[in-house]
């Protein structure tokens, strides 16, 4: 198979780890639920240090007292009984190229993405290219003395920032599956930027897909020291295939006094995927968090990053968009916590659904007592693409404080038959008419994304338009 | 003898159930310019968005053929890339796909042939120019916050760009002042060819000022009730439509 030649370096190390998971699979295999014996097993075979392994055991005991929330979409088709198989895929399941759904392959196609690089992107193997461009980056940026590397190394490497930031955020106390991330995580990036270092390039997490166990449980830590700027991409509009469909992973984001931090997220998981992703910055004074946020796939998601503006004139924007399609019912939204005076947070969301696809934005704001002077604005729009489709907006405000000013703006429409009619009598078919309304629509976004995302968004609802035509 | 173009036989057309068009007939060769004036609701721009195919409109009789191919039951889409065009009398708002790029998508798909960016621009500035248009309005979104003028100037630029063999002018000269009622007809006059016709629907007489017409049809009630020269135009401006009507 041409994805083994290609694999790399780390992907050997891979390699071993399966083969003992394979023997602590069978040892367990009377076990449903998650044991200390299986987590202590993950933190032996990652070589976690001593502390470590103990936060993982804390974790799984958290996890073990807490209920599956019940307030969003319905997660039924999760077995949680049997989570082992989310946190163990067996290595026998290991996939397969010739496995990956045919939908998911023609999207490649479609896409135009390079063959090199589908079998890295669906999951099942590596990519030498993009291994050689994340060395590269690594490089330019450890000239500036930044750290930007896999949290095994970092673990390992820079244990005193790991041990000092790692699941302070987001606690495994927050919910059940921050509780079963702090037990099983593992891959995920860190990134450190030292006082006054201003990254001009844009670090991708992308480069690193192949790195064991990533994309299902990753950790990302990322700490933006004074007056530094990074822009951080996680993933990649392709779809991402797991032979395991739960995705718990776990971002946190320190953005110290007067630093910059942009986070972009491009999502588009496989369609049976349930995405149930904690993220969380903490920003501190006249700091700015930027995200921007682009949902198209999973059957499920629970995604509300969060920003705790604790320090005065901190500034949170946030710009996203989400489009359900047939069989998704997407749960996105935005947290921020106002904690200190003249803090400001602006949050602009777009949702697209259409097939009977469900989008809810829910947007909570908390203005505490301190928060003198605080502003806030709101603003989502919807888009449904037939009366089946299903879009909801859900805001909460917590105020504690009489001088701060927050504005909320909610709309909902529908492509009209006289756009289309419009845009088919200079040419366009009524499914190119419709896809150039979507993408419009979601230009604010794409204006955001560096220009390769960009167009492979717009590629990306162009074909999902297109399959609505038929 | 020269080409015919379209040709409208017996045309009936309703919308929610509701006769607008109460069998046309009109007949539009290669190189004539037609003028279709009416009192308001008689009918005129059912007539534009019936050409056009505006899946509203119901064609109950008659048909229409382009070209010697009928085209009663064709999408629009398919009538707009065989050279049919209409300038909207209100012409839609898209955000987020700028001018520019939407009169390339459009040139695409009606040349059914990926066309040259370079020449494209090229062309595309020398047309806004001609047409009094701010270059920044290219880097727009498509008639959002347009003034009524500036969309109606983007209306024609689209003509101009598209090149259609039969355009449809709806109301174009509605909202204009005379300023850019002068410009637009210019930019009508450039546009027109021996091998390209033109229907204007108007019930105002500004824009005819500036252009050579071949024939005026009164439009009333959902007919064609009398066709002449442009001396028609006096003899509605003096008496009105009704008195037409009524000889």
């Amino acid at each position: 198979m041409e994805a083994v030649k290609n694999k790399t370096q780390i992907n050997d190390v891979d390699r071993s780890i399966y083969d003992i998971k394979d023997k602590v699979n069978a040892a367990f295999k009377t076990s449903k639920g998650l044991t200390f014996g299986i987590v202590n097993q993950i933190s032996l075979e990652k070589n976690d240090p001593a502390w470590m392994r103990e936060f993982r055991q804390k974790a799984l005991k958290i996890y073990n007292q807490l209920d599956i929330p019940v307030w969003g979409p319905s997660l039924e088709g999760l077995n949680i009984e049997d989570i082992v198989a989310y946190v163990r895929p067996n290595t026998k399941l290991q996939l397969k190229w010739e496995e990956v759904p045919e939908d998911i392959k023609n999207t490649f196609e479609r896409l135009g993405i390079p063959q090199a690089e589908r079998t890295s992107l669906a999951g099942v193997g590596a990519q030498y290219d993009s291994e050689v461009v994340y060395h590269n980056v690594k490089e330019e940026v450890k000239r500036l003395g930044v750290i930007y590397t896999d949290m095994e190394s970092a673990l390992r490497e820079h244990e005193e920032l790991v041990k000092e930031h790692f699941m302070k955020l987001v606690t495994p106390g927050d919910h059940k599956f921050a509780a079963l991330h702090g037990a099983v995580w593992s891959g995920g990036s860190f990134v450190y930027v030292p006082p006054g270092v201003s990254v001009e390039i844009p670090l991708q997490s992308y480069f690193r897909l192949n790195a064991p166990g990533a994309g299902q449980f990753e950790h990302t830590l990322i700490i933006v020291d004074k007056g530094a700027s990074l822009h951080f991409i996680e993933g990649c509009s392709a779809p991402k295939y797991n032979v395991s469909n739960l995705h718990a992973g776990c971002v946190e984001l320190f953005v110290r006094e007067g630093a910059r931090l942009r986070y972009s997220t491009i999502e588009n998981w496989s369609k049976n995927m349930y995405n149930l992703n904690t993220k969380r910055a903490s920003v501190a004074k006249n700091a700015t968090m930027e995200w921007v946020s682009g949902s198209f796939g999973s059957k499920v998601s629970y995604l509300y990053p969060m920003s705790i503006l604790k320090g005065e004139n901190a500034r949170m924007e946030y710009t996203g968009i989400t489009f359900a399609g047939k069989g998704q019912n997407l749960d996105t939204g935005v947290k921020v916590v106002h904690a200190a005076p003249n803090t400001t947070s602006h949050m602009s969301s777009k949702s697209i659904s259409k097939d009977g696809g469900c989008c809810t934005f829910r947007s909570a704001v908390v203005m505490g007592k301190e928060a003198e002077g605080a502003k806030c604005a709101v603003s989502c729009e919807s888009l449904m693409l037939d009366s089946k489709s299903r879009s909801d907006t859900i805001p909460v405000m917590d105020i504690r404080n009489d001088n701060v000013d927050i504005g909320h703006e909610a709309k909902i429409g529908r492509i009209s038959d006289d756009t289309i009619f419009y845009l088919m009598s200079r040419g366009l078919s009524e499914g190119e008419a419709r896809a150039m309304i979507v993408s419009g629509f979601a230009e604010p976004i794409a204006k955001e994304l560096p220009l390769e995302y960009a167009l492979e968004m717009n590629q990306l609802i162009r074909l999902e338009m297109e399959g609505s035509i038929g | 003898m020269s080409e015919e173009l379209l040709k409208i036989s017996g045309l009936r057309v309703s919308i929610d159930n509701k006769d607008i068009l109460k069998g046309l007939d009109l007949s539009i060769k290669k190189g004539e310019v037609h003028v279709i004036m009416g009192p308001n609701g008689a009918g005129k721009s059912t007539l534009g968005y019936s050409i056009m195919g505006h899946p509203k409109y119901m064609v109950e009789e008659g048909s229409l053929r382009f070209e010697g191919e009928d085209i009663t039951y064709e999408r629009t889409d398919v009538r707009a890339k065989k050279g049919i065009f209409l300038s909207f009398q209100n012409p839609e708002e898209l955000s987020g796909v700028t001018l520019e790029s939407f009169v390339k998508a459009s040139k695409t798909a009606v040349e059914g042939k990926p066309i040259r960016v370079l020449a494209y621009r090229k062309e595309l500035g020398k047309t806004m120019e001609s047409l009094g248009m701010n270059s920044e309005y290219a880097d727009r979104y498509l008639n959002v916050g347009f003034s009524g003028g500036e969309k109606k100037k983007s209306e024609i630029l689209q003509m101009l760009m598209l090149s259609p063999k039969l355009a449809i002018l709806d109301e174009t000269d509605s909202g204009l002042d005379v300023d850019a009622v002068k410009i637009v007809s210019k930019g009508v006059e450039a546009f027109k060819s021996k091998n390209n016709s033109l229907l204007i629907i108007t019930h105002n007489t500004k824009i005819l000022e500036f252009l050579d017409i071949d024939y005026v049809h009164i439009l009333v009630d959902g007919k064609i009730i009398k066709t002449g020269d442009a001396s028609l135009i006096d003899d509605v401006n003096k008496k009105g439509f009704q008195n037409l009507s009524l000889r």
